[in-house]
C-alpha cells in the first residue's frame, strides 16, 4: 500500500512539470467526462476562480481561520499534500496544527476520533478512499456509535474525514475506488460527495461544523478538471439535500460526483438527438440522503436511471432503486434502471469498458424511454 | 517527445540527487548517513533476540507480607487515602461476587469481574486527578468506583434501565461517564487506544493526561501498534496502562511474572503522570497480576486452566497484601474488616435491588443519538414502529419499558 501510493503520486509528481503530466494523462486515457461548472451560486460576495483542490484548499483555510481548535492531519499533508489540498496550511498555521501522521490509517481515524472527543475540530486526511479500509474499524464501530452507545454522554461530532475517490483514468484497482456504499450501511454517519469546486467548499464547511462525524469524499479526477468561480466568502452548504442540476420531463438521472457530469453531458446528448427531456439529479449526500427530492421528481417523469462508477452489487443505487419502487410505484413506466460499475475489483488498461459512460447512460435511457 | 522529455527529467533527478549526497558526505564522518536510524556501523553480522538483552524487572515496593522493601520507595500516603483505596478494593470485590452471582441466576445478561485485579484499578486511579481522561477496555470498573461512580449507577448500566446513563444501549459492564472523565467502554479491542493519543494531543498542554487501560491480549491489535507509534512522533502526554493478567480468554502469555500489587501501582502511575505532563510523552506501564476469575460470566476458565494454578493466586491476593501492610501500620483489624464486609454486602444489596425494580428507558429512546439531531428517513422509522405497538403491543413487554 505504502510502496502504491508513494511511488505512484509522492515520489513522481513533483519532479515533474504539469503540462508534462497534462499531455500523458491525454495520451494514456482521454478523459471520460466533460466537466460543466455550476452556473450561478446563490452565494453572494466576491469569487474567485479556483479549482476543486484550491476550493478545498480554501475550506480547510477557513475552517483553520474560524476555529482554533481545528487541525488537520494525516498522511504527507505537512507539504501541502499529494494532491495539494493542504497547501501552505502548515506554513500558515504551524506544525502544531497541520501536522504528518505515521503512515496508519486506523491510528489516523482513531486518533481522530480521540482528539474530536477531547475538544479538537478534528480533520483528518485518507490519502486514497482505497486505503480507508484500514479504518473501517474505527470509522464504523467507533465513530459512528459513540454517542449512540454513551447515551449522549460522549461523541465525535467534531471529526471530519476527507478521502480522494473514483476514477482516475489509470488508477486500477487501488487508486480508483469508490467506497460510498460500505458507509451508507452505517448509522451515524454522514457521507457526502461534491461535483465541484463551489460544492467541495460549502460542503467540507459544512461537514467540518457539523455535530456528527462527516466523510468525504473527494472525486480526484475533479481536483484539476474543474474549474469555477467560487465564493471566497465562509459559506456552507448543506448535508442531506440533493440538487437539481436540469429540469426535464421523461426521466430522471441520479448519480454523484464526477458522474454527474457524465449524466449532464448523456442529457444534453438525449435532447439534442433523442428529443428526450431528462431530469439530472445530484444526490450530493449519500447518508442521509434526500428520498424527498428524489422521489418527487421520479413521480413525475416516471423513469429513474441511477449511475455510479462503484460495482452494481449492493451498490447505493440499489438503496435507491428500493426507496424508489417503493415511493413511486404507481408512477413507474419503466423499471429503474442501474448503469455502474461492473461486479469486479477496477482495472487498469480496461477502464475505458469497467467505467458507467455517457453512451451506456444513453443507451440504458433509451431502453426505458421505449419500455 | 515524451520520452526524450522523461530521459532529460531523469537525469535532472540524478543530478540533483547528487549534489544532495555530497552535501551528506561533507558532515559525514565514519558514522552512517542513512535517515532511517542514527546508529553504528558493525563488521560482525548478529541477530538481535530475547537473549541479546536481559528481561525488564519487576518493580516492587511491598512484599507478599505486606512489608515495604525500601523505605525511600514507601508512598507514604495519608491515611485516610489508604483506607479509601483499600475499602474500595473490598467494595469492588463485594459488588463482583454479588453481579456475578446474579448474572448466574439470569438476573442480568452478562457479567466481567475484575478478581485479582483490584490494586491496578484503584492504585492507578489513586494517582490520577479527576481532570484526568479515562480510556479503558472493561476490567476497570474499580477505576470508576474510587472516582466516585455509585454502586446504583453501577447496577443500573448493568440492568439498562432508566437510571442508565447509556440508556439501556450496550451490554452489562460497559461503564462510561462524561461527570468522572470516563470514556464510555466499547466493545471491539484496543480501539480505544488510538483515541486515547487523539485525546492527549487535544488536551496537551492543559496540565491533564489521558491515561489508557488495555489488556496484554489487545495489545496484539493493530490499533496498539498505531497509538504506540502515533504517541511518540506527535508527543502525546498518554500513559499507557497494560494489565498483563495472562490470559486473553484462554489464550495464555507465554510466559507469567509476578507484580506486587498496590503501592507499586500508585507510584509508578504517579511518576508517568508527571513524567508525562512535563515531557508531553507517552509512558507504558505494564502491570503483571493473574485473572482469577473467569474471563467473563459466558467463559468457564477451567477448560483450560487447573484449579491449582488459580488458588495458588489467590493466596497472592492484592488486597491481601495490601491489608496486611495497613495492619502494621496500626489502621485495620479483623473486626474492621467484618464491618466493612458486612456494609459493603448492604450497600450492594440496596442498589441492586433498586435497579431491579426500576423501568427499562422508553422504546423509543431506540431511535435516538444516533445522531445529535433525528433525521428525517429514522424519525420515519420510529413513527412506523409506534404505528406497529399500538396494533401488536401485546406480543412487545411493554410493561418492563417506561411510557
Amino acid at each position: 500500500m505504502a510502496l502504491n501510493k508513494s511511488s505512484f503520486f509522492v515520489k513522481i509528481s513533483p519532479y515533474l512539470n504539469r503540462q508534462h503530466v497534462r499531455v500523458s494523462q491525454h495520451n494514456r486515457c482521454s478523459s471520460h467526462f466533460t466537466y460543466s461548472p455550476d452556473p450561478k451560486p446563490a452565494i453572494k460576495g466576491e469569487k474567485t476562480k479556483m479549482n476543486m483542490f484550491q476550493a478545498i484548499n480554501n475550506a480547510l483555510e477557513t475552517a483553520l481561520r474560524t476555529d482554533p481548535k481545528a487541525i488537520i492531519f494525516g498522511e504527507d499533508v505537512g507539504f501541502g499534500g499529494v494532491f495539494r489540498c493542504t497547501l501552505d496550511l502548515q506554513k500558515k498555521y504551524g506544525k502544531d496544527r497541520v501536522f504528518n501522521t505515521p503512515l496508519c490509517e486506523q491510528g489516523i481515524a482513531g486518533f481522530g476520533i480521540g482528539a474530536a472527543a477531547a475538544g479538537s475540530t478534528a480533520i483528518a486526511e485518507i490519502q486514497f478512499a482505497d486505503y480507508i479500509f484500514p479504518a473501517f474499524d474505527q470509522i464504523v464501530n467507533e465513530a459512528a456509535k459513540y454517542r449512540y452507545r454513551s447515551g449522549d454522554q460522549f461523541d465525535c461530532g467534531k471529526l471530519t474525514i476527507r478521502a480522494p475517490c473514483g476514477a482516475v483514468g489509470h488508477g486500477a484497482l487501488y487508486h480508483s475506488q469508490s467506497p460510498e456504499a460500505y458507509f451508507a450501511h452505517t448509522p451515524g454517519l454522514k457521507v457526502v460527495i461534491p461535483r465541484g469546486p463551489i460544492k467541495a467548499k460549502g460542503l467540507l464547511l459544512s461537514c467540518i461544523r457539523d455535530p456528527d462525524p462527516c466523510l468525504v469524499f473527494e472525486p480526484k479526477a475533479l481536483y484539476r478538471a474543474a474549474v469555477e468561480e467560487v465564493p471566497v466568502s465562509d459559506y456552507q452548504l448543506p448535508i442531506g439535500k440533493a440538487d437539481v442540476l436540469k429540469e426535464g420531463k421523461h426521466l430522471t438521472m441520479i448519480g454523484w460526483g464526477t458522474q454527474v457530469h457524465v449524466l449532464m453531458e448523456a442529457s444534453e446528448i438525449l435532447l439534442k438527438e433523442h428529443d428526450i427531456s431528462c431530469e439530472v439529479i445530484d444526490l450530493v449526500s449519500i447518508l442521509p440522503w434526500d428520498r424527498e427530492t428524489v422521489c418527487e421528481s421520479v413521480r413525475r417523469t416516471g423513469r429513474a436511471l441511477i449511475a455510479h462508477e462503484a460495482p452494481l452489487t449492493s451498490g447505493f443505487g440499489a438503496e435507491l432503486a428500493a426507496t424508489i419502487q417503493n415511493d413511486c410505484f404507481l408512477n413507474l413506466e419503466a423499471p429503474v434502471a442501474r448503469v455502474t460499475g461492473p461486479d469486479t475489483p477496477f482495472p487498469h488498461v480496461f477502464e475505458p469498458f469497467y467505467l458507467p459512460t455517457k453512451w451506456r447512460c444513453i443507451d440504458e435511457a433509451l431502453k426505458l424511454i421505449n419500455y | 517527445m515524451a520520452l526524450n522529455k522523461s530521459i532529460s527529467l531523469l537525469f535532472r533527478i540524478r543530478k540533483h540527487l547528487r549534489n544532495k549526497n555530497q552535501l551528506c558526505t561533507r558532515f559525514s564522518s565514519s558514522q552512517p548517513n542513512f535517515p532511517g536510524a542514527k546508529t553504528s556501523w558493525t563488521e560482525k553480522l548478529q541477530f538481535t533476540d530475547s537473549s541479546s538483552y536481559s528481561p525488564i524487572p519487576v518493580y516492587r515496593v511491598l512484599d507478599r507480607r505486606g512489608n515495604v522493601l525500601h523505605p525511600a520507595e514507601d508512598p507514604k500516603l495519608p491515611d485516610d487515602v489508604m483506607l479509601k483505596m483499600y475499602k474500595d478494593m473490598i467494595l469492588l470485590n463485594v459488588m463482583d461476587k454479588i453481579l456475578y452471582e446474579s448474572q448466574r441466576q439470569g438476573r442480568i445478561s452478562f457479567y466481567m469481574t475484575s478478581y485479582g485485579e483490584e490494586a491496578i484499578h484503584i492504585g492507578s486511579a489513586a494517582a490520577l486527578k479527576l481532570e484526568d481522561l479515562v480510556y479503558g477496555q472493561y476490567r476497570e470498573c474499580g477505576v470508576l468506583l474510587h472516582r466516585g461512580y455509585t454502586l446504583q449507577e453501577f447496577v443500573d448500566q448493568c440492568y439498562g434501565n432508566v437510571g442508565d446513563m447509556g440508556k439501556g444501549k450496550q451490554m452489562p459492564v460497559h461503564y462510561g461517564s462524561k461527570k468522572l472523565n470516563f470514556i464510555t467502554i466499547s466493545s471491539p479491542l484496543a480501539t480505544q487506544m488510538p483515541q486515547a493519543v487523539g485525546s492527549a494531543y487535544a488536551l496537551k498542554g492543559s496540565g491533564t493526561i489521558v491515561i489508557c487501560y488495555f489488556g496484554d491480549g489487545s495489545a496484539s491489535e493493530g490499533d496498539a501498534h498505531a497509538a504506540f507509534n502515533f504517541s511518540a512522533t506527535l508527543e502525546c502526554p498518554v500513559i499507557f496502562f497494560c494489565r498483563n493478567n495472562g490470559y486473553a480468554i484462554s489464550t495464555p502469555v507465554l510466559e507469567q511474572y509476578r507484580g506486587d500489587g498496590i503501592a507499586t501501582v500508585y507510584k509508578a502511575t504517579q511518576l508517568a503522570r508527571e513524567y508525562s505532563i512535563k515531557e508531553n510523552k507517552p509512558v507504558l506501564i505494564e502491570a503483571l497480576t493473574y485473572r482469577v476469575g473467569d474471563h467473563s460470566t459466558s467463559d468457564d476458565s477451567s477448560a483450560y486452566r487447573s484449579p491449582e494454578e488459580v488458588l495458588e493466586w489467590t493466596n497472592d491476593y492484592p488486597t491481601k497484601k495490601f491489608r496486611f501492610y495497613l495492619e502494621t501500620k496500626g489502621l485495620w483489624n479483623e473486626q474492621k474488616e467484618k464491618e466493612l464486609l458486612t456494609v459493603s454486602r448492604k450497600e450492594v444489596l440496596t442498589a441492586f435491588n433498586a435497579g431491579e425494580k426500576k423501568l427499562k428507558p422508553k422504546w423509543s429512546e431506540l431511535y435516538t443519538d444516533v445522531y445529535k439531531f433525528l433525521p428525517p428517513h429514522i424519525k420515519k422509522q420510529q413513527q412506523e414502529m409506534a404505528v406497529h405497538l399500538q396494533k401488536y403491543k401485546q406480543h412487545y413487554p411493554l410493561n418492563s419499558f417506561s411510557s
